[in-house]
This record gives structure tokens, sequence and C-alpha cells, in this order.
């Protein structure tokens, strides 16, 4: 190898470093570009935290700074990846792992939000839709069986954590530690949390002037409507998905089936369900 | 003021511009004049730099800095890991004991391509626009941002190889970051995504700090490869739009680092370690149109400049608090 190396008059060096600004310019806007690939392409159906916008709004919307995630006392929500491109740092859920209980009250994670990206017109769990359940495996379904259920919904080792007002009304506590034993198995429906809400507000109403708990002073208000039913049709238990679904995932999240026989769409609504 | 328009110039990527000679005032003038044949001021560098020679520089801003940086990064780490909501979220947003604060270029993201800013980002971008002017603008950059500090690291790597040749330093053009924050602008308007956090490093490492690392770190590590083998802190100068905007903020305000010009023996030990080196423009022999200087607005008040200097012509200043440090 030579070792002059040809010595570049000042002008050809401009001309270089604009060449070099060019290329580093058009690569970095290039690479940012990329994200727009898994966006169209919806390489992601991901489930959102209550009151998230519309998708593309969402994304738009989201600053990616994961308030919501600290607030969520079941840390339901995670932060997407790179992968997901401009959905990088966005929060969603995966039900599966860990539902959103409603075990704030609140909503707190759209109180957390700065941008608006969880709408803070939600007031109540029973207004926000965050996807819809439908019972993907009817033949798994262990009512649809006539099965019951005996012992832990996801094994000893399942980390997930779930309200359960007869242990603890105020700190979610691990599905690990509550075995259950069901003549039939109606998980999905006992542990709803519309449901549940129902169940409260039908014990205790009428409710007249001062409430006694704080979650109802903040303004938990009673579901309108039925989220999911255990119906028997032809002598079969099925669960029924109601209009008052809000895609919580829990029903997901309990389902005692590998793989679950009930789960969330993110994209089905109730009107092209029917 | 022209000063100041010189200052949004320069940092817009345009060259520092000369005075004049007749230009400059009188007693500056008899400074330069001076400053020519001063065997007196030879002597004295002389002696200086044998001095240096036997105490390294000591870096105690640097270090100071560095302990504020992982400080500010760490508290939302111990904050949302010790549940006391003392700082919540990560520095593109979040939570100061339950006040709003939002990055103002992640913020102008949000705002280009959502198109409607809700009152708490709002409050949250005033808040930190405000804190940011009091204290310099890009003093986010080198006081704040986890990417500057694996990027110092980085350059202190970078420096070695290219002692020993291993690496090389090839410079871009400065008004690239401009273009790019221009094109980053328009492109959030356009596609109504927030396309530049896509790739944000400084968003990336808050995240990874705070909820754990991902695949992003592969896109910083990229960064940081060029960083060490080809082009010296090339994203902070030449990419980050981040950079540009704090930059916007802190044209008028009143923390700066200030310049002696009857002080300095033009050595350029400053320009040296400047990560935006066409600031320090003023301190070549010659160049300064003043006796006192406020370093321009693309400065990030990093001062390794003041460490380096070993006269003393280099402080940080609070216009109207009289001189700190």
């Amino acid at each position: 190898m030579s070792k002059t190396k040809k010595r570049l008059t000042p002008k050809e060096k401009k001309r270089r470093t604009f060449l070099r600004s060019i290329v580093m310019g058009a690569g970095v806007i290039g690479v940012s570009m990329l994200g727009v690939i898994p966006v169209i392409g919806r390489w992601f159906e991901r489930l959102r935290p209550p009151g998230a916008l519309q998708e593309d709004k969402f994304l738009s919307s989201c600053i990616k700074c994961g308030q919501c995630v600290q607030v969520c006392p079941v840390n339901a929500i995670k932060l997407a990846e790179i992968d997901e491109g401009f959905g990088i740092g966005v929060p969603y859920l995966d039900a599966r792992a860990q539902a959103c209980d409603f075990s704030c009250d609140g909503l707190q994670c759209v109180l957390a939000c700065p941008t608006g990206a969880l709408a803070h017109e939600l007031n109540y769990p029973a207004d926000t839709r965050m996807g819809f359940a439908r019972v993907a495996l009817p033949g798994k379904c262990l009512a649809i069986n006539g099965e019951g259920f005996k012992g832990l919904a996801r094994g000893p080792d399942y980390e997930g954590l779930l309200r359960y007002d007869d242990v603890d009304r105020w700190s979610p506590v691990k599905v690990a530690d509550y075995p259950y034993d069901l003549e039939l198995c109606d998980l999905c429906v006992r542990q709803c949390p519309i449901e549940i809400r129902i169940a409260q507000c039908a014990e205790k109403a009428p409710v007249e002037g001062k409430v006694e708990r704080v979650a109802e002073q903040h303004g938990n208000e009673c579901p309108p409507v039925h989220a999911i039913a255990i119906e028997v049709i032809d002598g079969i238990s099925m669960p029924m998905v109601k209009e008052g679904c809000v895609g919580c995932g829990v029903c997901e999240m309990i389902c005692p089936t590998e793989p679950p026989a009930i789960v969330i769409d993110s994209t089905l609504t109730l009107e092209n369900q029917a | 003021m022209s000063s100041m328009k010189e200052s949004m110039m320069v940092m817009l990527g345009r060259d520092p511009v000369r005075a004049k000679k007749d230009e400059l005032p009188e007693d500056v003038k008899q400074l330069h004049a001076k400053k020519r044949n001063d065997k007196e001021r030879i002597e004295a560098i002389k002696i200086e730099l044998a001095h240096k020679a036997q105490h390294k520089i000591p870096e105690k801003l640097r270090r100071k800095r560095w302990a504020v940086l992982l400080f500010v990064n760490l508290l939302f780490l111990v904050s949302y890991y010790l549940d006391i909501q003392l700082l919540e979220g990560a520095l593109t947003a979040s939570r100061f004991v339950g006040f709003h604060m939002a990055d103002v270029n992640s913020a102008l993201q949000v705002m280009l391509a959502f198109k409607h800013v809700v009152l708490n980002l709002t409050i949250g971008t005033i808040t930190v626009l405000v804190a940011w002017w009091l204290l310099g603008g890009r003093t986010f950059c080198s006081w704040a941002c986890p990417y500057h500090l694996l990027a110092e690291w980085a350059e202190m790597l970078h420096l070695k190889l290219i002692a020993k040749g291993w690496a090389t330093d090839q410079t871009f053009d400065r008004k690239s970051r401009t273009w790019l924050w221009l094109v980053f602008a328009i492109l959030a308007i356009v596609t109504g995504y927030t396309v530049f956090e896509t790739i944000s490093p400084t968003g990336i490492l808050s995240r990874a700090l705070i909820y754990g690392p991902g695949l992003a770190m592969i896109w910083v590590a990229l960064l940081l490869l060029i960083e060490i083998f080809y082009s010296r802190r090339a994203w902070c100068r030449y990419a980050c739009p981040i950079g540009l905007t704090y930059g916007f903020v802190g044209v008028t305000s009143p923390f700066v680092v200030h310049y002696k010009l009857d002080k300095c023996f033009h050595e350029a030990e400053c320009r040296k370690v400047c990560l935006v080196p066409h600031v320090l423009d003023t301190v070549i022999k010659g160049r300064a149109k003043g006796m006192r200087i406020d370093i321009g607005a693309d400065c990030t008040r990093c001062g390794r400049c003041i460490d380096a200097c070993p006269t003393g012509a280099l402080t940080f200043k609070y216009k109207g608090l009289g001189k700190l440090l």
C-alpha cells in the first residue's frame, strides 16, 4: 500500500463533508422511519390500558414516559420495545400474564397520563373499552365441557395478581395463593371485575346519601350492564360475553386451560362481533 | 441584539463571523496588538504549561457534573423502586413531587403529531422550559441527558484509539442538526407519529434505566460505536434535535460560560475538550470582539473548558447574580 494519500483540497474536503452529512442525515431519518413498518403492518395488536385513544392517536399522543406503568398496583402495564417502531415506549398489557383488574379503583394510569393519551374523560372502569372478550376455544372451555375446577388456576409459579375482596380489599394478592374448588368452572365470570362490582352494588343498593367506601366517594360507579355470564343453552353451560365487557383481560388471565379458552381481542368491538 | 443573533446562527450551523479590525473596541484592539509580541506572556505560558504537565487536569467540574447527571437519572429509578413518588415517569415526561414536567422536545413531538395539547402537558412543558432557561438551556444535555454521559465515555475511548491510529474523526456539516430538527418536526406533523422518539437515545436510555433495557439498546450501541471509531461525539454534535431545542431555550438564558480576554493565553486547551468548539471561536487569538464575552447558546455549560483553562479566563456566570465559581 502506498503511504502517500492524496491530499484533498479544501474544496474537495468540503464536498466530502457535505456528502457525508447527507448520508448521515438520510441514515438517521431512514432508521427512524423504519418505525412505520410494524405500525402499518400491524405486527402487534396490543391491548392498551384503560382510556387509550384509538390506536393511531394513541401512538401520536403518548410521550413514552411510563408514568402509567409506575402507578399500576398490579404491574399490568408494560412498555413496548423498539420492534414496535413508532410504538416504542408505548404502554400495553399482556392480559395472560397480568390483566387489569381495576384494583386501583380510580383508574390511576388515566390520571397519571400527562398527555391525554389515556383520555381523562374516562371516570369509571365500566366506561372503558380496551377490547372485547371472545371464547376462542370453546372445545377447551371447562364450563362447556361441564367440568369443575379444583386447585390453582394458573399453577404455583404464576406471578400474576388479583384483588380478592375476601382476602384483602386494599392490596392485590397472588393468584397462586388462592386455590379454587368449583363444581362447575366459572372463573371467567367469578373473577370479572365488572361482575364483581355489579354484585357489590346489588348487595348494597339502594345507596342513599353518604357512602362508606372511599372508592365509591371517588365515583367508582356501578356498571350499567353485565359483562359476562354463564348461560345454559341446550343443557350446555356457556360463558357468554355481554355488552358490558370492557376488555380488561381478567378472564383470559384466570382461565385455567392452556392455551386459554377465552381471550381478549383488542380490535373486536361489540358491533362487528355480532 | 446582534450577539444573540450571531449566537443563534452559529448554533444553527453557520461559521462564526470574524469582526473587522476597525469594528473592535479600542481596548480590545490594544490588547490584541500587545499580545502579539509580548515576551512576558510567552514566558508565562511556558511556565503554565510546565506546571500543567506536572499536575494532570483535575476535571473537578466534570466529576460534579457526572454526579448530578447520575443523581437525576437514578432518582427516577429509586423513586420507582421505593415507590416514594418523588420523581415519577422518565426523562420524556415526569412528575416531580406531583408537579408535571415534560421534556420540551418530546412534548413538541407529541404536540406536532397529536395536534392537540392537554393542560397538563402545557403546564409540564412550560415548567421545564422555564427551569432549563434559568439553568442555561443546553445544560440539559451535559447535566441530565444519559446519552451524554455514555458519549463522554465513548469519547475518552475514541481519543485513546485516535492516538493509536485505530480510529478516525470524520466531521459532518453542523447544519445537519438544524435540517434534522426541521425534518423531524415536519415528519411529526405529516405522519402524525412521534417519529424522532423511535430513535431518541435519550428517551431509550432513560426508559432502559427505569423499566429495564431492551432491543433499543442495539441502536444506542451502534451510535456509540460510530462515535468511538468514526466521528467524535457525532450524535450530540451533528444530529440530536433535543440539543437544538434546548439550545433555543438557552439563547437568552442568564446562565452562561463567561470569557475574559485579558486572562486568556490562547492556548486552546478549552477548544480541545469542548463538545461544540465553534462557540469558543472567540478564544482564538485576535478573534474576541470584546474584553468580556458570554459564550453562545450552543454551549452545554458542561464546564470542561473551565476545568481545562489553565489561566481562569473561563468561568460560569449567572447574569444579575455576580459570578459563580
